[in-house]
């Protein structure tokens, strides 16, 4: 059997929530909200999600980032970027910001971490 | 003291109906107030640059109609902020003109009825900016200059809760607000009653998205909101949901970059050490929220400027090396385009679904494109006229691109359409700031009648 299939698993997979939305006009927020505080401890320890790696996901430089935030109360992974442009001008694909979380469905989590 | 109760059916009133099962459960608990709101900047700078709804009138008079006649049948007020999307003065004169309608259509006994307008005039900012006190940049922009200022349409400042507290004061049954925070309708009427500034913003700030506090998501249903002392209790009315630990503490952090911190006019709901307890099966209780009153009395204002007329263009492609080639096809057009306008005073916009369409240079797998693409075309030009003449150029030259490869001599493109549409004129957000004010309320006009 594959070790990796058992020890590797997709954020899909471990929260419970994964969205994007506009936080006012200038800034995209993402939401990564896990079911109990062991998946989120997991998470948070398997160091998968910090300003590095979404600014590599999104191709965006890291200064895009405005909040990085560990938000215990909810077992939740937050972080907020600012739009290349506010919402809605002419051109802008999604002026909700609610379809920009897909990427983060296929993060991989190393569970022995 | 005693407690309050509101019942908030809808998250943005008219943007989709509400489910009358939830609400008419909550109106059975007899609720001290009945409130929504019913605008955001959720909707881009269109139809605050235009001043038009972006919700049909029918789904807006479906709520209004359902909240007006269960507030005047239970005898208690009825608040409605950010009127029609937006809360620009015509979209809060229109709400105005529904519930004069609704109360004459089902022959209400007389009430008052009291709204407040928030759209503030370029020469009323243009006169702050020279007296040196700045209209500052929020989220990195920098302070407000007047040319941006002479490049802006239409401004709404958003209101806190002074005007609703007003008017309430006044003894209105009903009222429609202009644009203002969310939480405001709500924490005025906890003000009202008495209740503390923390447990009033808190209240505001979970009930303003209706069910989004609740789970499994289901939205337009209704919650109901409580202040019992130093607690806010908040409980899912529809049947199959809950309002859970999770639930509600997961919907501070909801359309905000901050879950600690909810900035209103006046101050800040610090939800820092806020604890959550399961109270009942679909209740939960919080506690711990602070409120920190604002040392200088600023508010925000949203502005929208117009930056030209537009149509759309739309075109198909299913010939691989075509779409392998698609950012020299687009490049092509462009210049096609620029030939006959030259360099400036026009834009053209290529959403290019199959590839990057939704998320555009953020999208990891734009180097793995479909097997067939569409394209949406967006022409901006300053006439209609030319607009059009940009977006056709923009899209039908897309059928003639020169590509050395190409099998397909006869049309490099597929056309749904001969023709390209005209759509609601460009805007763009050109206000997202905070101008300082003496008086809470100098923005904020208020009225009164009596209706019946």
């Amino acid at each position: 059997m594959n070790t990796k299939s058992n020890t590797v698993k997709k954020l899909t997979e471990l929260a419970k929530t994964i969205r994007s939305k506009n936080a006012g006009t200038d800034k995209i927020t993402f939401d990564i909200i896990f079911r109990e505080s062991e998946t989120y401890e997991l998470v948070k320890r398997a160091q998968v999600l910090t300003r590095k790696t979404v600014a590599d996901i999104l191709s965006i430089d890291e200064g895009r980032i405005t909040d990085f935030v560990e938000y215990d109360p909810a077992y939740a992974i937050k972080f907020t970027i600012l739009r290349p442009r506010p919402s809605g001008c002419a051109g802008d694909p999604d002026i909700f910001g609610s379809q920009q979380y897909a990427p983060f469905l296929d993060v991989e989590v190393d569970l022995t971490a | 003291m005693s407690s309050i109760r509101i019942i908030c059916p809808n998250g943005h009133l008219g943007f989709a109906p509400m489910m009358t099962g939830s609400f008419e459960l909550g109106v059975a608990g007899k609720p001290d107030f009945i409130a929504a709101d019913s605008g955001s900047d959720d909707i881009g700078p269109v139809p605050l640059g235009h001043d038009v709804c972006a919700s049909p009138r029918a789904w807006q008079e479906h709520d209004l109609e359902h909240m007006l006649l269960a507030a005047r049948k239970l005898g208690v007020p009825m608040l409605i902020g950010s009127a029609g999307d937006t809360g620009t003065n015509s979209r809060v004169d229109m709400y105005v003109e529904i519930i004069r309608g609704l109360a004459g259509k089902h022959d209400l006994p007389p009430f008052r009825l009291g709204w407040f307008y928030s759209e503030v005039s370029k020469e009323y900012v243009r006169g702050k900016i020279r007296s040196g006190s700045a209209v500052k940049g929020l989220d990195a922009r920098s302070d407000l200059t007047e040319s941006e200022l002479d490049a802006t349409d239409r401004i709404v400042a958003m209101a806190g809760v002074h005007p609703f507290l007003k008017l309430l004061e006044e003894g209105c049954d009903v009222i429609i607000g202009g644009r203002c925070s969310d939480s405001a309708i709500f924490a005025s009427a906890a003000l009202f009653k008495g209740h503390g500034e923390a447990q009033a913003y808190y209240l505001g700030k979970v009930l303003e998205c209706a069910s989004f506090c609740a789970e499994p998501y289901g939205a337009k249903e209704t919650v109901e909101g409580t202040i019992e002392g130093d607690k806010v209790l908040v409980t899912a009315m529809a049947p199959y949901q809950r309002c859970t630990v999770a639930s509600v503490a997961g919907h501070a952090m909801y359309e905000r970059s901050n879950p600690f911190h909810e900035y209103v006019a006046g101050g800040l709901l610090d939800m820092t050490d806020c604890r959550y307890e399961q109270a009942d099966d679909r209740t939960t209780s919080v506690s711990g929220m602070k409120f920190v009153p604002a040392e200088e009395f600023r508010v925000k204002l949203e502005g929208s400027g117009k930056v030209g007329e537009r149509y759309v263009g739309i075109a198909g492609i299913r010939d691989p090396y075509t779409i392998a080639n698609i950012d020299k096809v687009i490049e092509w057009a462009r210049g096609q385009t620029e030939a006959r306008f030259g360099k400036d005073g026009w834009e053209l916009h290529y959403t290019v679904y199959g590839r990057d369409g939704v998320m555009g240079p953020m999208e990891p797998n734009r180097d793995k494109p479909a097997h067939e693409l569409a394209i949406m075309v967006q022409g901006v030009a300053p006439t209609r006229e030319m607009a059009e003449e940009v977006t056709v150029a923009g899209t039908r030259q897309l059928f003639y691109a020169r590509l050395p490869e190409v099998k397909g001599s006869a049309g490099g493109v597929s056309f749904p359409l001969d023709e390209v549409l005209q759509a609601t004129p460009a805007y763009r957000w050109t206000l997202n700031h905070t101008m300082a004010v003496d008086d809470p309320l100098e923005l904020f006009p208020t009225h009164s009648a009596i209706i019946g």
